[in-house]
C-alpha cells in the first residue's frame, strides 16, 4: 500500500515551541523515572549539556533522535558535541541495563476499563513486545490480540503530540490557566456545572480521585460511557439479586456450559483466562479423559460459537425466549409461551437434561448484548443448578461511577441541552463518534460549547485523548493522553485483582495521564501521577514497610489480596419479576440488526493500529473493513454477493455497507461491527469501513428488528485473506470445493481418497473407542509410505518441533499478532492484501463443514512446518533457504534473490514474499518498535516462520553459559507465548521429558500432507468434540 | 518432406540464377529505400520498445509487486512469457541445425531469418527470468563465479540448470547465426555503395575472401556448430520444463513435461516462422525464394508437433485420472471448469482443433490462411504457458491459500513490450543484413542446375 511506504510529510510536526518544557523528559533507569531529587541532581551534574539540549525544547524529530541514541547507549554518552566539563565514564554499568539484553517490566493494560497483566519487553528503553504476566489471573502468561497490538499504538505517528485549543497548538501551562479560570467559579458553587465523562473505570486510585472531587465539589456530576459496556449485566444482576453484581466464571469447574449469545472466550474482560480454563477442561490426552461440553445460542458465529459442541443459530431477540424455555425446563417458573420452533425445543430439552445431570458443574453465561432479563435468567439458572460459588461467583461491581452507561450518557446529554453545565471534562473515550446516533451527542456538544451570545456563561469542553479525534475536534481543549506503557496507574482484572500500570518509557508525545487531569480538577497541579498513585496505595496499604511492598507489587505486577469481594447473593424470585414483562414474540418485522464490537478494532480505539487492521477477523478473515454479515441463503435470496453494497435502513437511519456472506449466520440477522468509518482517525484507519454507530440507538444498543436491506448496485472490494466465496460455496461449482475436514464418524476413520485430510476430528466416543483415528486416515489412504534410498540425517543435538492442538485452538488470532510483533512483520495495507500479499508468518486457516446455514467451524493455525525434507530448499537456486543441524528450515535473507520458486514448491504456502518494499522506515517512531534481534526484511526477499530462532539463540546462549541444555519450557515461540489456550507447544523432540515430545506420542497427533514425504516438524493434534448424544442433528 | 519436389512445387522458383539471387537478396539491404510500411512498422515497434524500457525500469525500481503475482501465484506472466519466447526460438534452431544435418535443402531460404528469430526470441526470453527476481541486481548469484564467500549456486535447483541451458543456447545460436552470415557479409561488403558500408560489413566479414580454404573451413565449422546446436533443440526446453516438473505441485509434477514442452516449442516456433515469413516474402517480393513449398513444409511440421502437443494434453489428463491422486484429479478438473477454464478451452481450440485444418493441402498452401493460423497457434501456445504456470499455482494443496492471479498493466506492458522489441529487432535485421542466406541459395541454384542437366 503506497500510503505505508510513501514518505508523508507530517503536518503535525511539532515546532519547538509546542513541546512543553516539562514534557521533554526521558528516563534511563527506574530511579530516574521515580525522579528522586538526588537522582535529578546527579543527572544534571553528569550530563549538563545533554539535559540542557532537551530542556531548551526540541522538535519531535530531534527529541526522538536524542532519545533513541541516548537510550541505545544506556545513558553512557550524550548527543551532539561532548560537554566541556570534565566527565567520567561509568565504571559499572547501570543496574539491570546490559546493551543487547531486553528487560521485562510487569505492567497491565486497561482495555475497556478492565486490566490484563503483562510483561512488557524493553530493548534499550524501547518497549517492543508484550507478553502475558504468568502471575496475573487474567493473563496467566497469555495475551489477546489487543494486548499484543497495543505496543504499536504507543508508537503511532498519528498520536496527538500537543495540547490543542480550538484547533490551534497550545500548551499545558495555558490549558491549566484556562481550566483554573473556569474551575475557580465552579469551586465557589461547590462544583455546580462541572461534568466529568469517563469510560468504565476500575482503577482504585482514579476512583479515589473521583471521591476527592466529589468531596470537594459535591455538586459536580460524573458520567460514564463506553460504547461496549456491561449495562445489561449490571441491570440483570439487579433483577436477580437486588443489587448490581459482576459475574466471575470458573470454566475449569464447568462440565456443561451454556452461552446465551455470550462471546466469553474472546470479548469478555476475563476472556484470556476463560479461554485457558475452557481449553484445559476440554483437553483429552487418552481415552476416558473428561471433557466439558459447550452449548451456544447466538445470531452470528463468534469465537465462542465456533468452539461449541452444539451451536444454535438464533436471532438475538429470540435468545430471551430460549433462556425462558431453559429456565422453565429447569424448574425456574417464568412467564411467556414456550418457543415454537421444533428444533429449538429439541435443543432446549437436550440442554436442560444435560445441565440437570451435571448439577453443580453447570454454567449459564449471558452475553453482554442480551437484555437484563436474560442475565437475570442466567443468574436464576446458575442458582437453580447450584453453580453459584462453584462455576460462577458474583462480586461487587468493579467499575466505579454510574454503572448504567446508557442512562448516564442520556443524562449528560440532557445537561448539555439544559445548558447549565459550565465545564465538561472528557477523560478518554470518543463519545462524539461512539455515542448512539439518536442522542446526537456531537451536535449537542457543539450547540452547548458554542454560546449563542456573549452574555452566556463561558463554557469549556476538555478532551483528554491519545489522538486528536472526532471528540477533540468539537472540544475547546484537547490534551494528549498517555499510552499505558508511558503512564503510572492501576487497573483491576476481571476478578478484581489490582495490577500496577508501570511505564516503560517517558511519554513519547508528551501526553498527560488520567491522574494528572483529575488532580488538576482537585487543584493539585504540582504533583506527578507516580506520586498520586503511591500516595493512594500508601494510604490503603499502610505506611509501614510500604516501599518494600510497593517494589514487590511492581516486580510481580499484581497487588496481592485485591480480588473482588464475593457476594453471597440472595436470589430473589426472578420468576415474579420477569413474568410480568415476557416479551411478545417479535416476528415479521423484517430482518434483525445485530451490533458487535469489532474483533480487531474493538469500539474504534484500534482503528489506527495497522496490526489490528490487517489482522484477519477470527470468523470472517476480513481485514481493513467491516461488513454487513449476512446468511448465505438470505444473501442469495436477495441476489447479493460478497462485497455488494447494500443500504441498511434501520430505525429511521440509513447506512451503506458491503455484504459479507457468513456461514452459520442466522438467516434473519444482519450483523455489523462497531469501530469503523471514523472521520478523524489517522493515516492507517482513514477510509476503512463504514460507521455502524450511525445506526445504533440508545434504546437498543445491541440489536433490533425492522432492518431493511436494499441493494445499491455498488460494490466494495473486501480484503479477505482467504477465498471466502470458495469455501462458502454458491459461486463455485460443487465439485471444485474439496473436502478438507475428515470427520471420524464411526470407530474407524474412513480413508476417503477425495479428501485432503488437512483437519481431522472425531466426537469423544469415537476417540475413546479408537484414539488413533487421526493416524488411521493416513494408514488407510492409497498413498503407500515412500522410503528414501539415503540415510536420514541424525539430529544429535536439539531437534525442534511443535504441536498445535486443534481441540484447544479457538481462532482468536492472538498468535498472529504476537508473531507479527516479535518478527517485525510489515503491514502491507488493504490493496496488497487484496492482491494476495499479506505478510503474516502464521495464519489461522478456517474451514466450514456441512450446511452453510449451520456449519461446523474449524480453526487451524499454520506456521512453517519446518519439513525435514523441505521442498523449498531443493528448488532455491542460490541456497538461500537451508536446513540447520537442529532441523529448522532457515531463510537467509541476505542470500535471497527472490525467484519465489520456494513458495511455489511449498505445499503449505507458508512463505511470504516482499513483493514491494513493505517495511516502514519512513515513520521514525514505528522503527522504535522493531525487535532488534530480527532482521527487517528488504524488498525482493522471501521470508517465513523461523520458530522464533532469535529466541532459540538467546536461550542457547544462556544455557551454554551455565553449561547445560536448554530446559523444556525455558523457551517459547512468540505464538506459543501469546496463545491463551496453550494450543501451541514447542520444544526439543530429543528431550524425552519435554512436553512437545510427549504430545508427539499422542494418538491424536498427525501431520498435514505427510503423503508428500515432507516430514513436517509442526504437527497437529486432531480435534475432539463432545457432542450430546441426545442431539444428533447438525454436528457430528 | 522429401528433399525432392515430387509434385511440381519448388523450393526455388524456376529461373533463378546466381546473379538474380544475389541481386534480389542484397538489394533489400542495399538498393531499396525503406518503404513507408517499414517506417510505419518501425515507428510502431519503437513505441513498444519505449514502453518496454519504461516497464523494465519501473519493475527494477519498485519491485515485482507492480505485477499481479502474489502468494500462491508467485510466478505469473514473466515465467509464462519466458517459456513461450524460448519455445519460439526453438523452430529457428530446428530449421537451421536439425534440418541441416538431415540435409533438408528446403531449409536454405528460411534458415537465416529463422535463426535471427531464435536470437531475438531468446533475448526476449532471457529478459524475464532476470526481471522476475525480487532483487534483480543479484542475478549473477545464479552463476558459479568465484567469490570470497565460497558460495556456489545450489545445483539441485532447476533454475540453475536454466541459467546454463539458456545462456548456452543464446551463445550457440549467436555463433551459428554469425558464422552463417560471414560469406554474405563479405558479399555486402563487396557490393557496398558507401564507405561506411564497406567498413562495417568489412569488419563483420572478418576478411572473408571466398577462397577454397575459407570455404572448406567454413563448411566444417558450420557443420560442427550445427552438431552442437541440434541437441540444444531438445535439451533447452527439456530443462525449462524441469522448472515445473521438478516441483511437486500438481499440474507441474509430470514426467511427460520434457517431450511435451519440446514439441510445444517447435510448434509455436514454426508458427512464428510463418508469421514472419509470409509478410516478409510479400513485402519484399521474395515468393521466388520462399515458395509455397516452404510454407507447406512448415505447416506440416506445425501439424506434427501440434499432434504431439495434443497427445501431451491427453496424457496429462489421463494421468490426472489414472493416478487417483486427489490433487492431480482436482487440477485437471479445475483447469477445465475452474475460474481459468477459459484458458483451457482456448488452448484446446487453438492448439488442438485449429491445427487440424493443416491436414488440408489447400490450407497449407494458402499464405493468408496460414498467417491467420500461425497467429492463432501462438495465442494458444502463450495461453498454454499461462495455464500451466497460473492454474497449477492458484489452487494447490491447502484451500485456505487459494487465490486468483490478475495481471496488471505492467504485466501486459512487459509482454507486449517484448513482442514489440522482437519485431523491432527483426525490422532492423531485414534492413541491415541479408534475410535469406545468399551463399546457401546460390549453392542451391548450383545444385538445381546440375539436377536439371
Amino acid at each position: 500500500m503506497p500510503s505505508m511506504n510513501d514518505v508523508k510529510t507530517s503536518t503535525r510536526e511539532l515546532s519547538s515551541a509546542n513541546v512543553p518544557p516539562t514534557q521533554a523528559r526521558l528516563w534511563r533507569t527506574l530511579e530516574e523515572l521515580v525522579d528522586s531529587p538526588s537522582f535529578r541532581e546527579q543527572i544534571e551534574r553528569e550530563f549538563p549539556a545533554g539535559v540542557g539540549e532537551l530542556r531548551d525544547g526540541v522538535s519531535r524529530r530531534e527529541f526522538l533522535r536524542f532519545m533513541g541514541a541516548s537510550l541505545a547507549l544506556a545513558g553512557l554518552t550524550g548527543c551532539g558535541s561532548p560537554p566541556a566539563e570534565k566527565r567520567l565514564p561509568y565504571v559499572e554499568q547501570p543496574e539491570m541495563m546490559v546493551p543487547g539484553k531486553p528487560l521485562r517490566f510487569a505492567t497491565a493494560m486497561p482495555h475497556n476499563g478492565y486490566g490484563i497483566g503483562l510483561l512488557a519487553e524493553s530493548h534499550e528503553g524501547r518497549p517492543t513486545k508484550i507478553e502475558g504476566n504468568p502471575d496475573h489471573p487474567a493473563s496467566r502468561g497469555a495475551t489477546n490480540a489487543f494486548a499484543q497490538a497495543s505496543v504499536l499504538d504507543l508508537y503511532d505517528p498519528d498520536r496527538s503530540g500537543m495540547v490543542m485549543h480550538r484547533g490551534n497548538g497550545s500548551e499545558w501551562g495555558r490549558f491549566i490557566e484556562a481550566a483554573n479560570g473556569q474551575l475557580a467559579d465552579i469551586r465557589r458553587s461547590r462544583g455546580a456545572g462541572l461534568c466529568i465523562l469517563s469510560e468504565a473505570i476500575t482503577s482504585p486510585s482514579l476512583l479515589d480521585l473521583q471521591r476527592q472531587i466529589r468531596e470537594q465539589m459535591p455538586e459536580a456530576s460524573w458520567y460514564c460511557y463506553a460504547p461496549i459496556n456491561h449495562d445489561n449485566e449490571h441491570e440483570g444482576t439487579r433483577i436477580a439479586f437486588g443489587e448490581a453484581l459482576h459475574p466471575v466464571y470458573d470454566l475449569a469447574q464447568a462440565a456443561r456450559i451454556v452461552s446465551l449469545d455470550g462471546d466469553f472466550l474472546h470479548s469478555d474482560p476475563g476472556s484470556v483466562r476463560y479461554a485457558r480454563d475452557f481449553a484445559a477442561a476440554r483437553r483429552v490426552r487418552k481415552p476416558g479423559d473428561a471433557m466439558s461440553r459447550l452449548y451456544v445460542a447466538e445470531p452470528t458465529p463468534t469465537v465462542t460459537g465456533s468452539m461449541a459442541d452444539h451451536r444454535l443459530p438464533a436471532r438475538a431477540r429470540d435468545i430471551e425466549a430460549l433462556a425462558r424455555g431453559l429456565a422453565r425446563r429447569l424448574g425456574v417458573n417464568v412467564g411467556g409461551a414456550d418457543v415454537r420452533d421444533a428444533r429449538q425445543r429439541r435443543w432446549l430439552e437436550a440442554v436442560a437434561n444435560d445441565l440437570k445431570a451435571n448439577r453443580g458443574a453447570s454454567l449459564v453465561i449471558a452475553g453482554r448484548s442480551q437484555p437484563p432479563a436474560v442475565h437475570a435468567l442466567a443468574c436464576a439458572l446458575n442458582h437453580a443448578l447450584g453453580g453459584i460459588g462453584k462455576t460462577v461467583s458474583y462480586t461487587e461491581p468493579l467499575e466505579g461511577g454510574p454503572l448504567n452507561h446508557e442512562r448516564s450518557l442520556r443524562e449528560l446529554v440532557e445537561r448539555l441541552e439544559a445548558g447549565d453545565a459550565r465545564m465538561l471534562v472528557m477523560i478518554g473515550g470518543n463519545p462524539v463518534y461512539t455515542a448512539p446516533a439518536d442522542l446526537n451527542f456531537g451536535q449537542r456538544l457543539l450547540n452547548w460549547a458554542l454560546p449563542k451570545d456573549a452574555q452566556e456563561t463561558k463554557r469549556l469542553a476538555v478532551h483528554l485523548s491519545t489522538h486528536y479525534d472526532e471528540t477533540s475536534l468539537l472540544s475547546h481543549w484537547h490534551v494528549p493522553r498517555q499510552h499505558y506503557l508511558e503512564s503510572w496507574g492501576d487497573v483491576r482484572a476481571y476478578d478484581g485483582t489490582v495490577a500496577i500500570v508501570q511505564p516503560l518509557i517517558a511519554p513519547l508525545f508528551g501526553g498527560k495521564s488520567d491522574h494528572e487531569m483529575l488532580a488538576l480538577l482537585t487543584g493539585n497541579v504540582d504533583t506527578t501521577p507516580h506520586a498520586l498513585l503511591r500516595d493512594y496505595w500508601r494510604r490503603r496499604a499502610g505506611a509501614a514497610g510500604f516501599d518494600a511492598k510497593w517494589d514487590r507489587w511492581l516486580e510481580k505486577g499484581v497487588v496481592p489480596d485485591t480480588t473482588a469481594k464475593l457476594r453471597e447473593p440472595a436470589a430473589q424470585n426472578v420468576a415474579e419479576q420477569l413474568a410480568a414483562d415476557a416479551p411478545a414474540e417479535a416476528d415479521g418485522d423484517g430482518l434483525e440488526l445485530v451490533f458487535q464490537p469489532d474483533p480487531t478494532i474493538w469500539d474504534g480505539c484500534f482503528a489506527n493500529n495497522g496490526w489490528q487492521q490487517e489482522l484477519p477477523k477470527p470468523m470472517t478473515h476480513l481485514t481493513w473493513d467491516n461488513a454487513a454479515l449476512m446468511g448465505v441463503q438470505r444473501a442469495r435470496k436477495l441476489g447479493l454477493g460478497h462485497g455488494d453494497i447494500v443500504k441498511l435502513q434501520y430505525a429511521g437511519r440509513t447506512v451503506e455497507a458491503p455484504v459479507l456472506l457468513m456461514p452459520g449466520q442466522h438467516d434473519e440477522v444482519v450483523t455489523v461491527t462497531l469501530g469503523y468509518g471514523r472521520w478523524q482517525v489517522g493515516e492507517v484507519g482513514e477510509g476503512a469501513g463504514f460507521n455502524a454507530y450511525a445506526l445504533r440507538t440508545a434504546g437498543a444498543p445491541w440489536f433490533g428488528g425492522g432492518l431493511r436491506v436494499s441493494p445499491t448496485g455498488g460494490k466494495r472490494k473486501l480484503a479477505n485473506v482467504d477465498m471466502h466465496h470458495v469455501i462458502v460455496g454458491g459461486e463455485i461449482k460443487k465439485e471444485l470445493q474439496p473436502e478438507v475436514v475428515v470427520v471420524a464418524e464411526q470407530a474407524h476413520a474412513e480413508a476417503d481418497d477425495e479428501n485432503r485430510r488437512l483437519v481431522r476430528t472425531a466426537p469423544l466416543p469415537v476417540f475413546n473407542a479408537n484414539p488413533r483415528f487421526a493416524k488411521e486416515v493416513d494408514e488407510e489412504s492409497a498413498n503407500p509410505p515412500l522410503n528414501s534410498m539415503f540415510p536420514q540425517y541424525a539430529y544429535k543435538d536439539y531437534k525442534w518441533g511443535m504441536t498445535i492442538d486443534l481441540t484447544s485452538c479457538n481462532g482468536c488470532m492472538a498468535c498472529v499478532v504476537g508473531c507479527q510483533a516479535e518478527n517485525n512483520s510489515p503491514v502491507v495495507g488493504k490493496e496488497q492484501v487484496l492482491a494476495g500479499r499479506e505478510m503474516h508468518w502464521l495464519r489461522v486457516d478456517k474451514y466450514f463443514k456441512g450446511d452453510a446455514a449451520d456449519p461446523e467451524i474449524f480453526h487451524q493455525p499454520v506456521p512453517c512446518m519446518q519439513c525435514e525434507n523441505a521442498p523449498c530448499e531443493l528448488v532455491c537456486p542460490v541456497g538461500a533457504t537451508v536446513h540447520d543441524h537442529e532441523g529448522i528450515n532457515n531463510m537467509v535473507y541476505n542470500r535471497c534473490v527472490g525467484t519465489r520458486y520456494c513458495s511455489n514448491n511449498c505445499p503449505y504456502k507458508v512463505r511470504r514474499f516482499n513483493f514491494l518494499k513493505y517495511s516502514d522506515d519512513t515513520h521514525a517512531t514505528i522503527a522504535l518498535q522493531k525487535n532488534p534481534n530480527v532482521t527487517v526484511r528488504s524488498r525482493g526477499v522471501m521470508e517465513k516462520c523461523t520458530y522464533c530462532i532469535q529466541r532459540i539463540s538467546a536461550a542457547r546462549i544462556e544455557a551454554e553459559k551455565e553449561d547445560r541444555r536448554i530446559r523444556d519450557g525455558e523457551l517459547q515461540t512468540a505464538c506459543q507465548q501469546a496463545c491463551p489456550t496453550g494450543a501451541i507447544v514447542f520444544g526439543d523432540l530429543n528431550d524425552p521429558k519435554s512436553h512437545v515430545h510427549e504430545l508427539k506420542q499422542s494418538p491424536l497427533e498427525y501431520g498435514m500432507l505427510t503423503e508428500l514425504t515432507t516430514v513436517p516438524r509442526t504437527t497437529y493434534l486432531a480435534r475432539v468434540t463432545n457432542p450430546n448424544p441426545a442431539l444428533d442433528e447438525g454436528h457430528a | 518432406m522429401s528433399s525432392q519436389p515430387a509434385h511440381g512445387e519448388h523450393i526455388l522458383a524456376p529461373g533463378q540464377t546466381y546473379a538474380s539471387v544475389t541481386d534480389k537478396i542484397s538489394s533489400i539491404v542495399q538498393n531499396r529505400r525503406a518503404g513507408r510500411l517499414w517506417w510505419l512498422s518501425f515507428a510502431f515497434t519503437s513505441m513498444w520498445v519505449a514502453i518496454l524500457i519504461a516497464a523494465v525500469s519501473y519493475v527494477i525500481y519498485r519491485g515485482v509487486g507492480i505485477w499481479g503475482v502474489n502468494i500462491p501465484v508467485a510466478w505469473g506472466f514473466a515465467i509464462a512469457n519466458f517459456v513461450w519466447w524460448i519455445g519460439i526460438g526453438h523452430a529457428g534452431t530446428f530449421i537451421s541445425a536439425f534440418l541441416l544435418l538431415m540435409r533438408q535443402e528446403w531449409r536454405t531460404s528460411i534458415n537465416r531469418f529463422a535463426e535471427a528469430m531464435t536470437l531475438f526470441a531468446v533475448m526476449c526470453a532471457g529478459l524475464f527470468p532476470l526481471l522476475h527476481l525480487g532483487r534483480q541486481w543479484y542475478f549473477y548469484w545464479l552463476l558459479p563465479y568465484p567469490n570470497t564467500m565460497w558460495l556456489w549456486p545450489q545445483f539441485r535447483s532447476p533454475l540453475v540448470w536454466d541459467v546454463f541451458a539458456v545462456s548456452t543456447y543464446f551463445t550457440i545460436s549467436l555463433l551459428f547465426w554469425y558464422a552463417g552470415l560471414i560469406p554474405d557479409l563479405a558479399t555486402l561488403r563487396d557490393r557496398a555503395h558507401t564507405r561506411a558500408g564497406q567498413i562495417v560489413y568489412g569488419i563483420l566479414a572478418m576478411g572473408w575472401r571466398g577462397s577454397v580454404r575459407h570455404w572448406q573451413r567454413y563448411k566444417s565449422a558450420y557443420l560442427l556448430l550445427a552438431g552442437l546446436a541440434t541437441p540444444l533443440v531438445i535439451s533447452v526446453h527439456s530443462v525449462v520444463s524441469l522448472d515445473f516438473a521438478v516441483a511437486q505441485l500438481p499440474g507441474w509434477h509430470s514426467t511427460i513435461f520434457p517431450p511435451y514442452f519440446v514439441a510445444g516449442a517447435i510448434f509455436s516456433g514454426f508458427a512464428m516462422v510463418l508469421t514472419l515469413a509470409i509478410p516478409m516474402r510479400w513485402a519484399f517480393g521474395l515468393e521466388g525464394l520462399i515458395t509455397t513449398r516452404h510454407l507447406d513444409n512448415c505447416a506440416k511440421l506445425t501439424l506434427v508437433t501440434g499432434l504431439v502437443v495434443a497427445y501431451g494434453y491427453m496424457t496429462e489428463h489421463f494421468m490426472g485420472w489414472y493416478s487417483g491422486d486427489v490433487y492431480e484429479t482436482f487440477v485437471a478438473h479445475n483447469r477445465m471448469f475452474g475460474p481459468y477454464a477459459w484458458s483451457w478451452w482456448l488452448i484446446m481450440a487453438c492448439n488442438v482443433v485449429t491445427p487440424q485444418l493443416l491436414w488440408f493441402k489447400r490450407v497449407r498452401t494458402s499464405a493468408v490462411t496460414l498467417f491467420v493460423l500461425s497467429l492463432i497457434i501462438q495465442l494458444g501456445m502463450w495461453t498454454e504457458r499461462f495455464m500451466i504456470v497460473v492454474t497449477s499455482l492458484h489452487r494447490d494443496f491447502v484451500p485456505s491459500q487459494w487465490d486468483m492471479y490478475y495481471p496488471t498493466i505492467w504485466d501486459y506492458a512487459t509482454l507486449f513490450g517484448t513482442i514489440g522489441f522482437f519485431f523491432w529487432c527483426f525490422l532492423l535485421f531485414i534492413r541491415f543484413l541479408p534475410a535469406i542466406s545468399i551463399a546457401e541459395v546460390r549453392e542451391l541454384v548450383h545444385e538445381k542446375k546440375h539436377e536439371g542437366q
